[in-house]
């Protein structure tokens, strides 16, 4: 924490996007996260991803749940809706928000105790549901503001910061949600920018439930040796899987990539995804094969990270978004007028009256 | 592949305080602008007089290097008003004499000749006679100072300020010989003076030999007119007034004019205004004053009838790039301007008639005495020389780093050592970590505009000669301004081994000053940082050792640092931490850092406490808040 605010004077070259906003228009308030935490890395990248896609602020809803990363969204888009729900259950929260207005931009940060343990029916059903949304789990694999305790993502045999082994096993929220039908399921790393910031870009371009799990080191309860949330195992242990690089409507993919190396999925605003230095029996589109892929690195004792699987929803039908899915109307319901949302206690009653 | 910063060679830290980089005697501005903030007056001054030892005298009339390379100006324009300050130290000190070195009763034997009580003379007095030398000046005018008296005006140095620092000098027990011009050079070495220290300062004004100019009385030399001013043989002049020239010196006579009677008084300048010469503020000051500058006339003849100068024409020039960069002038008119005084202020130059030229002094094609850059000591062995008599004319700061230079030398010299061999610069680097979140300096950035010094009423101020325009800043003014300095001597100092890469510095950096990348050609890893650099090299880069976690490099782009703190606030390990460099500078008979016997007070004064024993002065409870 620190006692003075971040002072507003800035670097002369610093460059404004379409909307004349610079990558400081899209901060919050000043962290109150310990020193070093990678939560306030991610926030960065977030900044970047916002102010690269030229997103409007005031178009964005930003939630969150209890614990560290709850307090994040504060620190990004001072200028965005937020809500700052109870424990576990900001998938709620984002869900009514995005079915009241499904023009807004939804981004949810949890962590790994708020979606993990208290919040784990609520992340496996906003899963289920594809509600249109970035989900990010900051991901530390301790209980960080309650000083430390194992969290459901801690891996077996991981030690705590006095030393006690962990037993249990850990819920991996990316095999999770890539069973539980996710569209878009990402890895990544809050000491990697040049990585996170393309897929969180990605991620809120896709239609459908987008997940991205960041390790995200705690310094405080789990940056020591034994640990495996630590900035010294993360490195010693990274595997960039799959590179993957967003690429806005207009813009060619980049000719210095070799043409055999990229794959591209187009999405549905016309962007594109263009993988990379992907291993070749790799498809980022096949689920299974994805999965046996991640297992089969977890085995071998490495982080698998990168745009891991994509399947962009279609706009109707069974694998379409919570939009689809509910067969509601173009036009956000936010936008017509409360008579035509309710039709009052006399139509009601002529309705009931039909099943009596 | 840019190799790692070495932190441990002062260069690298004094390089990032740009004010004392730029200050040619490397005074330690940030530090003595923080006493100021703390109101401790006295402290500041004596701090400031270790290296520049007219605080006072500079604090109003120095051609302040260390204001247009202020990072300041590059973040929002306007330096932080560094001289000002100066002068608020010196206005509100107490007594300082209790300060200043013990002279010892015993003395070393040696004896030393000075030529000219300038700035440069002064200065090696002031730094031999704590040594035990016998200082001998020899001054051709009855009043010592040099052209601190004769051509500054007293509207902006008051005779009282000068006299005071003068004597600080004198007082050490230096033989003041006035009304001693020294005719030669050869006679004056045969007498028994172990060195001989030439400040004969750039006493001739140019002469401009244009028709009529020897037919008038009423045509004058700027630096002798003002000094006859100074001495009171001139006290008025003509209603019209012409002043040839547009450097300082012309601003120093029109100004005067105006105070002397005159009413219509121009400044004739050959080019247009980013031309001039003047510094910025006295062209401001004199506009203020109602001269008017009228540019692109070059001047052609004196128009004179029965002895007496008219008029003068002027050729109305424009100017267009010529060869080799230089600007041609084109005549395309002529102009005639009435008046009835014209003061000639275009330039000034030494004047060496009393040196023999057979006595061994080289003299270079401009008949300037060949003089060592290093030594300050000419091709006779034993006779020194400093200040403008040395190179030209050059401002009272580098007068006074002449002074010191030349000290050394001379000490060195008759303590038999090799001249060559100069005193390193050493450099102490301590952590200002107070607290959690908390630092011994004002960390935070004040975004208040530069405070403007406050003038003596138009008419007020004509009544006399002797009214000081500038009224200095008052406690209100002082502390806004000492906000604005951005502490560049607190350094982000970085240590690589402890960096866990987590990036936290690098997203708080208000400045995007902060790069992790993997090392590469210097003109590859240059256009891979956050922000672009808009001044390097002159602002350099700091390159860490290797990475511990993925053997990449730290790089900060110290151009735009606003010294904040945050990093170091951030950072998980204190790998980053700020600390104060404090840069050693060594004088004659001193290593860096030392102090004469007897002032072990002042160090003790300026770590705590005020001078006078007393808690630190009236502005220090106001700075509360402000200064933390």
């Amino acid at each position: 924490m620190s006692y003075i605010k971040k002072p507003r004077v800035h670097h002369p070259g610093l460059t404004r996007n379409r909307l004349g906003l610079t990558r400081r228009d899209y901060e919050g308030t000043m962290s109150t996260l310990c020193a070093g935490c990678g939560h306030d890395s991610i926030t960065a990248a977030i900044i970047e991803a916002f102010w690269e896609l030229e997103i409007a602020p005031h178009e964005v809803a930003k939630t969150s749940g209890i614990g560290c990363s709850g307090k994040t969204p504060t620190y990004f888009l001072k200028e965005a809706h937020g809500f700052n729900g109870v424990h576990g259950r900001m998938p709620s929260i984002t869900t009514g928000a995005h079915a009241a207005n499904r023009e807004l931009v939804c981004i949810g940060v949890s962590g790994d105790g708020d979606s993990l343990s208290i919040g784990m029916g609520q992340f496996a059903h906003v899963v289920r549901r594809n509600v249109d949304m970035l989900y990010i789990i900051e991901n530390n694999g301790v209980y960080g503001l309650t000083k430390g305790q194992f969290s459901a993502s801690a891996d077996v045999g991981s030690t705590a910061k006095r030393g006690q082994v962990n037993r249990e096993h850990p819920i991996d929220s990316v095999l999770l949600s890539l069973n539980l039908g996710a569209g878009f399921v990402a890895r990544s790393f809050s000491g990697d920018k040049e990585q996170l910031v393309p897929i969180l870009k990605a991620g809120l371009r896709h239609r459908g439930f987008a997940l991205i799990d960041v390790i995200s080191p705690c310094v405080t309860f789990n940056d020591h040796r034994g640990s495996t949330k630590s900035y010294q195992y993360t490195r010693d242990n990274y595997n960039q899987l799959v590179y993957a690089d967003f690429v806005p409507p207009a813009e060619e993919i980049a000719a210095s990539f070799e043409a055999g190396d990229v794959r591209s999925v187009q999405m549905h605003d016309g962007s594109r995804i263009a993988f990379r230095k992907v291993p070749d029996d790799y498809d980022p589109t096949d689920r299974d094969q994805v999965y046996g892929y991640i297992r089969e690195r977890q085995r071998a004792g490495e982080v698998a990270t990168g745009l891991l699987y994509v399947e962009e929803a279609p706009q109707e039908g069974e694998h379409s978004d919570f939009h689809g899915l509910q067969a509601t109307v173009d036009e956000p319901l936010s936008s017509y007028p409360f008579e035509d949302l309710c039709p009052g206690a006399d139509t009601l009653e002529r309705l009931q009256e039909r099943f009596r | 592949m840019l190799k790692p910063t070495d932190t441990r060679n002062p260069d690298h830290y004094h390089r990032v305080v740009d004010c004392q980089w730029g200050c040619p005697a490397h005074t330690d501005i940030p530090e003595y602008i923080r006493l100021i903030a703390n109101g401790q007056y006295t402290e500041s001054y004596l701090l400031n007089r270790k290296s520049n030892i007219f605080p006072g005298i500079l604090g109003r009339t120095c051609d302040r290097p260390c204001e247009p390379v202020c990072r300041r100006v590059r973040l929002d324009g306007e330096p932080v008003a560094i001289c000002r300050l100066k002068r608020v130290a010196s206005d509100l000190r107490d007594d300082i004499t209790g300060f200043l070195p013990t002279i010892p009763e015993e003395k070393n034997g040696k004896r030393i000749a000075c030529i000219g009580a300038g700035c440069a003379s002064l200065t090696v007095a002031n730094d031999l006679m704590p040594l035990g030398y016998e200082v001998t000046i020899f001054e051709k005018l009855a009043r010592p100072g040099g052209l601190m008296w004769t051509n500054i005006p007293e509207f902006r140095l008051p005779a009282k300020v000068l006299w005071e620092e003068i004597d600080y000098i004198l007082d050490m027990g230096v033989d003041l010989r006035l009304n001693s011009s020294i005719d030669s050079l050869a006679a004056l070495l045969e007498e028994d003076y172990d060195a001989v220290f030439i400040g004969s300062g750039a006493p001739k004004g140019k002469e401009l030999n244009l028709p009529g100019r020897w037919d008038s009385e009423q045509i004058h030399i700027g630096i002798e007119w003002l000094e006859s001013v100074r001495f009171g043989h001139i006290d008025s002049c003509g209603d019209r007034v012409l002043v040839i020239g547009v450097g300082n010196t012309a601003m120093d006579c029109c100004r005067t004019a105006q105070r002397l009677g005159a009413s219509d008084v121009k400044v004739m300048a050959r080019k247009t205004k980013p031309y001039f010469k003047a510094s910025p503020w006295e062209l401001e000051d004199a506009i203020e004053e109602q001269v008017e500058i009228l540019e692109n006339h070059s001047p052609s003849r004196f128009i004179i009838e029965d002895g007496k100068v008219v008029a003068m024409e002027f050729d109305l020039v424009t100017w267009t790039p010529g060869e080799n960069g230089r600007l041609k002038a084109e005549v395309h008119d002529s102009k005639i301007i009435e008046c009835d005084e014209v003061i000639l202020a275009i330039g000034q130059d030494t004047a060496f008639p009393w040196i023999e030229r057979d006595i061994g002094i080289d003299f270079n094609k401009w008949d300037m005495p060949i003089v060592d850059k290093t030594t300050f000591m000419t091709s006779v062995p034993g006779v020194f020389m400093g200040g403008d008599a040395a190179w030209g004319p050059e401002n009272i700061i580098w007068g006074v780093e002449h002074g010191h230079q030349a000290a050394i030398s001379i000490h060195a010299w008759c303590e038999g050592r090799p001249l060559t061999d100069r005193p390193p610069e050493g450099m102490n680097l301590i952590s200002q970590k107070m607290g959690l979140h908390e630092w011994s300096y004002s960390n935070d950035y004040d975004e208040a505009e530069r405070v403007k010094m406050r003038h003596v009423d138009l008419q007020e101020r004509f009544k006399r000669l002797d009214i000081e325009v500038e009224e200095g800043f008052d406690i209100e003014q002082t502390l806004t301004e000492v906000e604005r300095c951005l502490n560049c001597d607190i350094q982000t100092h970085f240590e690589a081994d402890l960096c866990i890469e987590c990036d936290a510095c690098i997203d708080i950096c208000p400045l995007d000053c902060l790069t992790i990348t993997h090392n590469g050609p210097e003109e590859d890893l240059t256009q891979r940082l956050t922000a672009p650099l808009l001044n390097y090299p002159e602002e350099p880069l700091f390159i860490s050792e290797d990475l511990p976690q993925t053997g990449r490099i730290m790089v900060k782009d110290e151009d735009l640092c606003i010294h904040c703190g945050l990093c170091a606030e951030r950072c998980p390990t204190a790998a980053w931490d700020m600390r104060k460099s404090d840069l050693l500078v060594p004088y004659a008979g001193l290593e860096a850092g030392e102090m004469h016997p007897g002032m072990s007070i002042m160090n003790l004064a300026l770590n705590g406490g005020s001078a006078d024993g007393e808690p630190a002065g009236p502005g220090a409870a106001l700075t509360g808040a402000g200064a933390g």
